[in-house]
C-alpha cells in the first residue's frame, strides 16, 4: 500500500503521496485515490476507479433485453427500482407500451420508499465518516422498516428485479399500503428527531458548514446531479425536468439550498426525506384500481434504433441510452450514471483542503463504488 | 518502617497493575455494552453472562496474535512504543488517593507528578506512529504533538487555579481541605471562584483530549487515519496500547474526582471513602463513554481553535478571578 522510499534517495520533499484506498475506512468500497499530501493539506487527488469493474454495458450486449434487467438494479445497489426503471422505461418508451395507470402509481411509492432507504444509508455511513457512531444505527432502524415492506412485496432487500416492461410484477396488498402508510406517518417524527440530534449538533455543524464548496458552475463542468447540484441551488430534478411516470400529477418540492457546501448537500438529502413521504402519501391516495400489467409480447423486440430514458436517482440524473438493430439481444446499452459526475469533480473541489474535511467533502458526495464503476 | 516498605511497593506494584488490567478489560466491556444501549441494540451478549467473559476472550486471541513488524520499521523504537506507554501510566495510580488510607505513596508534590507521569504517553504515541513507518501514522503523531501541546496549557491553567484554591500539591491534602457535605466539593466552591463549574468543564474537555478519547480522537481517526498510530500494530502491541488508554481515562477521571469531587468524601456520610471514591470515578468515566458514543469528530483546527482561542483565554480569565477572589475573602 504505501509507497516507501528512503528519503536519502529522494532528498528533502516537502510532499508525500498518500493512498487513500482501496482499503480505507473512508471510501467505502473499493475506491482508490491517490492524494499528494502538504503536511495535512491535499494538493492534489488523482482518483483511481475502476477496481469494482463488472462490465454491465458489455453485459447487455450478449443478453436478451429482459435477460438485462437484474444487471440494471445491481449498479447503483442501494437505489436499484429507480435504476430498475430507467431501464424499463426506456424499452417501454420504445416498444410504445403504455404501463396501466397503477402500475405507475406503485412504482412512483416504492422508488420514493427506496430513495428514502438509500438517503438513509448516507445518512448513517456520512456521520460515520465524521466520527458519529450512534446515528447509524438509528438510521438502520428506520431503514430495516423499508426493507421489510419491500420484501415482502418484491421478494428481495436490496436488488430489486420488481419493475418489468409493461408494469409490475405484483400487485401490492392491503398490508403493503397499510405497512407504507404506517411507516410515513411514524418517519416524520424520527425525521425531526434526526434533525434535533444531528442537523444542529455544533461539532458537526463546524465540520460541514462552509466545507466543500462546490458551487454550480462545478456541478455544470463535471456533470454532477442531483442533491450535488440541488445543494449548490439549482432546481434540476428530472422529476421535474424532464417528468416520467406520474410524477407530474403529484405535488411536491425540489429541494435547493443555494449553500453549495457540505451541509447544503446534507440539508437537501434530509428535505428529499420529507419530500418523498409526501410523493408516498399522495400516491397511495391516488392509486387506482386496476391491472399492474400492461400486454406486453411474450419476446420483447425493440424496433431498430436509439431510446433514452432519465430517471432520477437518490444519487443524481440516472440515464439509460438503449441502441437497437431490432434484434432478439440489444446493440448497445449505455448508462449514465450520477456517481461518475459526482466524484470526477473531487479532485478539483479537494485541492488545498485538509485530510479531514476533503473526507468530510467526500462523504457528503454519497458515493456507491459500483455505480461510478458499473 | 523500613522492613515494610518493599512489602507495601511489592503489593502496590501487584494492586495497581491488576486494577489497571481488571478495569481497561472491563471498561471495554461497559463501553461496548453502553455503546451497544446507545445504538439500540444488545453489545455483546454470546460470551459468558451478558457477555461478560468477552474481555477475557478478547486478551486471548490478542495475545495469541503474531506480532508483526513491518518491513522498513525501526524495530526498536516500534516495539518499544507500547512498552513505554504502560509504565507511566501504571506509575502515575501510585500516588492517587483512592481513600484515607489506600494510597501507595502520599507525595508532598503529587500534583506535578501525576502530571508528570501522564504526559508520558504523547512520546509513546508519537514513536509508534513515527517508527512504523506508515504515513497515516506519521500523521498521527504530528497530531497527537501538537494537540496535546495546546492542550496542556489550558489543563495547566486549571491546576493552577485549583493550587491557588486548595494551596497544597499533595493530592491527599487537596482532598481533605474538601471534607464534610458535598458543597465543601471545590466543584461547588463559588468563593473561591464563581467560575468553578466552568473550570470544571475545561479540565474535562482537556482530559479528554490528553487522552485521544472522542469527540477529540484525532490520532486514531479511524475515517481519516484508518487506526493512526497504531495502524501497523497487530495483537497485543496494539492490546497494550488500549489498555494503557483507558488507565489514562481512569488517571484523567480520578485527577477530576480529586480536584473537584471531593475524592474519597461521602456527600451523605455512609459508606467508607474508597467505595465514594470509585463510584465518583466511573459516573465520570461513563459521561467519558457517553460523549464517545455520542458526538461526530472534532476537525483538527477546530480542535486547536478551540484550545488557543477559547480555552486559554478562559482559563486565563478564571485563574485571574480566582486570584482576586482569595485576595478579596
Amino acid at each position: 500500500m504505501m509507497e516507501l522510499q528512503p528519503v536519502h534517495a529522494t532528498g528533502p520533499q516537502e510532499t508525500f503521496v498518500l493512498n487513500l484506498g482501496p482499503q480505507h475506512p473512508a471510501t467505502h468500497g473499493v475506491l482508490r485515490i491517490k492524494l499528494t499530501m502538504d503536511g495535512e493539506f491535499i494538493k492534489d487527488a488523482v482518483i483511481v476507479a475502476g477496481y469494482v469493474h463488472r462490465e454491465h454495458e458489455k453485459m447487455g450486449e450478449n443478453r436478451t433485453w429482459a435477460q438485462f434487467l437484474p444487471n440494471t438494479s445491481r449498479i447503483d445497489y442501494l437505489s436499484a427500482m429507480m435504476y430498475t426503471h430507467a431501464y424499463v422505461g426506456a424499452v417501454e418508451r420504445a416498444c410504445g407500451i403504455q404501463p396501466p395507470s397503477r402500475a405507475e402509481y406503485i412504482r412512483v411509492i416504492t422508488s420514493e420508499l427506496n430513495r428514502i432507504s438509500s438517503h438513509l444509508v448516507w445518512w448513517g455511513a456520512y456521520l460515520l465518516d465524521l466520527g458519529g457512531m450512534t446515528p447509524l444505527l438509528y438510521a438502520f432502524d428506520d431503514r430495516e422498516k423499508i426493507l421489510d415492506l419491500l420484501e415482502a412485496l418484491t421478494g428481495a432487500r436490496l436488488t430489486y428485479c420488481y419493475y418489468r416492461f409493461g408494469g409490475v410484477l405484483e400487485d401490492v396488498d392491503d398490508n403493503f399500503i397499510a405497512g407504507t402508510r404506517a411507516f410515513v406517518k411514524e418517519f416524520r417524527p424520527r425525521l425531526r428527531m434526526f434533525r434535533r440530534l444531528v442537523s444542529e449538533n455544533i461539532i458537526f455543524r463546524k465540520r460541514v458548514e462552509n466545507i466543500g464548496i462546490i458551487d454550480a458552475e462545478m456541478c455544470r463542468k463535471y456533470g454532477a446531479t442531483g442533491p450535488m447540484i440541488r445543494g449548490a441551488g439549482v432546481p434540476y430534478d428530472v422529476r421535474r425536468a424532464e417528468p416520467y411516470s406520474v410524477y407530474p400529477e403529484l405535488d411536491f418540492e425540489v429541494a435547493t439550498d443555494p449553500a453549495a457546501d457540505s451541509m447544503g448537500r446534507y440539508k437537501v438529502r434530509m428535505e428529499e426525506m420529507e419530500q418523498s413521504l409526501r410523493i408516498i402519501e399522495q400516491a397511495l391516495d391516488r392509486l387506482p384500481d386496476g391491472p399492474v400489467m400492461a400486454k406486453v409480447p411474450r419476446v420483447i423486440k425493440v424496433p431498430a434504433g436509439e431510446y433514452c430514458y432519465a430517471t432520477e436517482a437518490a444519487r443524481g440524473r440516472f440515464e439509460v441510452r438503449i441502441v437497437s438493430t431490432g434484434k432478439l439481444i440489444p446493440h448497445r446499452i449505455r448508462l449514465r450514471t450520477p456517481c461518475f459526475g459526482n466524484l470526477s469533480l473531487f479532485e478539483e473541489a479537494a485541492r488545498g483542503m485538509m485530510l479531514a474535511d476533503g473526507i468530510a467533502m467526500m462523504g457528503s458526495l454519497d458515493l456507491v463504488i459500483p455505480d461510478i464503476d458499473r | 518502617m523500613t522492613t515494610v516498605e518493599p512489602i507495601r511497593l511489592l503489593l502496590f506494584l501487584v494492586g495497581a497493575a491488576s486494577f489497571v488490567g481488571l478495569n481497561a478489560a472491563y471498561l471495554v466491556w461497559v463501553e461496548r455494552k453502553s455503546a451497544g444501549r446507545f445504538q439500540r441494540r444488545a453489545g455483546p451478549t454470546e460470551v459468558g453472562y451478558a457477555g461478560l467473559l468477552q474481555p477475557i476472550a478478547d486478551a486471548i486471541k490478542l495475545m495469541s496474535k503474531q506480532l508483526i513488524v513491518p518491513p522498513g520499521a525501526d524495530r526498536f523504537l516500534f516495539r518499544m512504543a507500547p512498552v513505554m506507554m504502560m509504565p507511566p501510566a501504571i506509575m502515575a495510580f501510585a500516588i492517587l488517593p483512592f481513600s484515607e488510607h489506600l494510597v501507595a505513596i502520599d507525595f508532598n508534590v503529587g500534583l506535578i507528578a501525576l502530571f508528570a507521569f501522564s504526559s508520558f504517553n504523547v512520546i509513546a504515541v508519537m514513536l509508534a506512529g513515527w517508527s512504523s513507518r506508515n504515513k497515516y501514522g506519521i500523521i498521527s503523531a504530528a497530531r497527537v504533538v501538537s494537540q496535546n501541546v495546546a492542550y496542556e496549557i489550558p489543563m495547566m491553567l486549571v491546576i493552577i487555579t485549583m493550587l491557588l484554591v486548595s494551596g497544597t500539591l499533595s493530592l491527599t491534602g487537596i482532598v481533605e481541605q474538601q471534607a464534610g457535605a458535598f458543597w465543601n466539593w471545590n466543584l461547588f466552591n463559588l468563593a473561591a471562584n464563581p467560575l468553578m463549574p466552568v473550570t470544571f468543564i475545561i479540565f474535562f474537555i482537556c482530559m479528554l483530549s490528553e487522552t485521544n478519547r472522542a469527540p477529540f480522537d484525532m490520532a486514531e481517526a479511524e475515517s481519516e487515519l484508518v487506526a493512526g498510530a497504531y495502524t501497523e500494530y497487530a495483537g497485543m502491541g496494539f492490546g497494550v496500547f488500549f489498555m494503557a488508554e483507558y488507565a489514562n481515562i481512569i488517571i484523567g477521571c480520578a485527577l477530576a474526582v480529586i480536584l473537584f469531587f471531593g475524592g474519597w468524601h461521602s456527600p451523605i456520610g455512609v459508606f467508607p471513602g474508597v467505595i465514594w471514591f470509585l463510584l465518583k470515578l466511573y459516573l465520570l468515566i461513563f459521561i467519558v463513554i457517553w460523549v464517545r458514543w455520542t458526538f461526530p469528530r472534532t476537525q483538527f483546527y477546530g480542535l486547536l481553535n478551540l484550545s488557543w482561542k477559547i480555552l486559554i483565554p478562559v482559563t486565563l480569565f478564571t485563574f485571574l478571578l480566582s486570584s482576586v477572589m482569595i485576595k478579596i475573602f
